[in-house]
């Protein structure tokens, strides 16, 4: 079994971010696997040691994203691809197309992807991938099994090859869907539990090989039209409005929470009588 | 010809999302003064049900109405709604195609904006136009930055609408708009991509989804165990709200992860937010900030939590929020 895991750096949901010059500030910021990816990338390292895989993590990005495939490798991926693209991090469209120009030859079995990263925040990527590789999906997963519709007893099912099992969340309700493979998942929160890489990892990833591809390549191979221009296009990037603390509340317990309804009626933030 | 613009429709049970009324909104302002067309899509198995539904788009402004009926689409799912909606795409070459940023609209949006090779700006919270160009507005970094966008190139152009942040479109009492009839599609472009649904478990206690309730009630580590959810719960239930959690209180297995509100996990902007028992990380507040207002309960008086909200109680959530509750019922009656 063959195994892609599409991942992107992006800020630790820690930090703050600040704007310089109409721009995300990124000087100092502390950069991270996109915590969906994190998950993606678990689900592939245990298919891998409960029933063998190859597994080959992609990313997309500048240069300081190899650090990303760094921790990948030192946890465990067989092999890191770099499509080296620094200049058009919010042209999905482009970035889709690079990535399914490098998973086509490989012929993967599975693609594992985050929901969505927590910085551009679309979910958008992973889906157009599938769209244009012509693969079914099933996105938000909370618990993925593979086998034959035997092994999964699924009696029904049409296909035969080994099938997809995935429960996932769709909006707080668990929906269960089976797809052939290939296919694309996408991971949800509490799918898994991600490992931290082991110092004899990280050391044994220093010495493995990052492949990098180049868009110019790609790009040409795929003999489509220039992807340069984006189909949309940002015209400003703003802080949030500030807010400032409001009132504390005095008195006991029960003085608290008769001001409060008080001021919400008040508001009318709670206007109704009941509900 | 006009501007045509799509919307992908979207049914809860057996009634309209109150997201696609949001998305009908937005179409009537893209029309403005501009003549054009708003056609819906609508997908799901019940017949009556989507009879009524497409009665009810018509009345809020939609001219025609496309359905996919049948019981592939039970549950909707965006693999079976693409073939007809691509059908639908070619017959009318719309300017606009918009849908809810809901778990059906996110995974149809992407997959559309490949096939078609359209621009796609997800999650948009506001538009307006400045200087001639339609600009539209969405969260990036959960909330913690706004940026705006606009398209570049030729139409189709996809947006998917934050649910809460556009008003639903009115309804002219007058206007009787009883002549869209329903079109059933019985033909399509292409098969579907394979997929089966073996199994739905209704998890959500209450009906409100998270992300599109105007009143949402949160808890955190404070809230110390499922025991502590259950009087979130009930406030919640009171007031006709949500609930939802921090990671905290997801990771330590408070509740599940569907509730998680923050950078990971969902962005919520209701009109009212309570936190309880929540300290207020960066990537929590992230997620909730743009609520319209904010009370926070905690113990701890300097909590990062106080300093967002409207309303500060320094207390002990488990006698503050029976309180409530308690208050909010003897109110109700």
């Amino acid at each position: 079994m063959k195994i892609i895991v599409l991942m992107k750096q992006t800020f630790d949901t820690e930090e703050k971010v600040e704007i310089t010059n109409g721009m995300i500030e990124e000087h100092g910021a502390k950069f991270v696997i996109n915590p969906y990816d994190e998950y993606a990338l678990e689900e592939a390292l245990r298919i891998k040691e409960q029933n063998g895989a190859e597994v080959i993590a992609i990313t997309v990005g500048p240069e300081r994203s190899s650090v990303a495939l760094r921790t990948g490798l030192a946890l465990g991926i067989d092999q890191a691809i770099m499509i080296c693209d620094a200049e058009h991090g919010d042209h999905s469209y482009r970035i889709a197309a690079l990535l399914a120009e490098v998973i086509k030859p490989l012929k993967p079995d599975l693609i594992l992807a985050g929901l969505f990263a927590v910085d551009s925040g679309s979910g958008s990527v992973a889906l157009q991938v599938a769209q244009l590789l012509q693969l079914p999906h099933a996105s938000a997963a909370v618990k993925l099994r593979l086998g034959t519709a035997e092994e999964l007893l699924i009696e029904d099912a049409p296909w035969s090859g080994t099938l997809a099992l995935v429960d996932r969340d769709v909006e707080g309700d668990v929906e269960t869907v089976v797809i052939p493979l290939p296919a694309v998942v996408t991971a949800q929160q509490g799918l898994n539990d991600p490992r931290y890489p082991s110092l004899p990892g990280i050391m044994k990833a220093k010495k493995k090989a990052i492949i990098e591809r180049y868009p110019s390549e790609l790009l040409a191979e795929a003999n489509q039209d220039d992807l340069s221009s984006s189909l949309t296009v940002r015209t400003a990037l703003f802080p949030p409005s500030p807010r400032s603390a409001g009132k504390r509340l005095s008195g006991d317990a029960s003085q608290q929470t008769k001001q409060l309804l008080h001021s919400l009626i008040e508001a009318n933030i709670i206007q109704r009588g009941g509900n | 010809m006009g501007t045509s613009i799509l919307i992908i429709a979207e049914l809860k049970g057996s009634t309209l999302r109150r997201v696609t009324l949001e998305a009908l909104g937005v179409a009537a302002a893209l029309l403005l003064e501009r003549s054009g067309d708003i056609a819906c899509f609508l997908a799901g198995s019940n017949k009556a049900d989507l009879e009524l539904a497409s009665k009810e788009l018509a009345r809020h402004g939609a001219h025609h109405v496309y359905v996919a009926s049948g019981e592939a689409h039970q549950p909707i799912q965006a693999l079976t709604s693409l073939p007809p909606i691509l059908s639908i795409i070619q017959e009318l070459k719309p300017q606009y195609i918009i849908a809810g940023h809901t778990a059906y609209g996110r995974e149809l949006a992407p997959r559309l904006a490949a096939e078609l090779k359209a621009g796609y700006i997800a999650d948009i919270i506001s538009m307006e136009e400045f200087e001639g160009q339609l600009q539209f507005t969405r969260p990036i970094y959960a909330g913690k930055a706004f940026e705006t966008r606009t398209f570049h190139g030729t139409s189709p152009h996809l947006l998917t609408i934050r649910p809460n942040n556009f008003a639903p479109v009115s309804v002219a009492d007058d206007v009787e708009q009883a002549n869209v009839e329903p079109i059933f599609i019985t033909e399509q472009a292409a098969a579907p991509l394979p997929s089966i649904v073996k199994n739905v478990v209704q998890r959500m206690s209450s009906s409100i989804d998270l992300t599109e309730a105007e009143i949402v009630v949160a808890g955190g580590r404070g809230a110390r165990g499922s025991d502590g959810f259950k009087l979130l719960q009930a406030l919640a239930d009171e007031l006709g709200g949500a609930v939802g959690a921090s990671r905290a209180a997801c990771d330590a297995g408070y509740c599940d992860y569907s509730l998680q509100i923050g950078q990971t996990g969902k962005v919520v902007t209701p009109q009212l937010y309570i936190a309880c028992g929540i300290s207020g990380a960066i990537q929590h507040l992230a997620g909730m900030s743009q609520s319209r207002t904010i009370v926070a309960i905690n113990k701890d008086p300097d909590a990062p939590i106080f300093s967002i909200a409207d309303y500060g109680i320094v207390g002990d959530l488990f006698e503050v929020v029976p309180l409530l509750t308690a208050e909010l019922k003897a109110l109700h009656q």
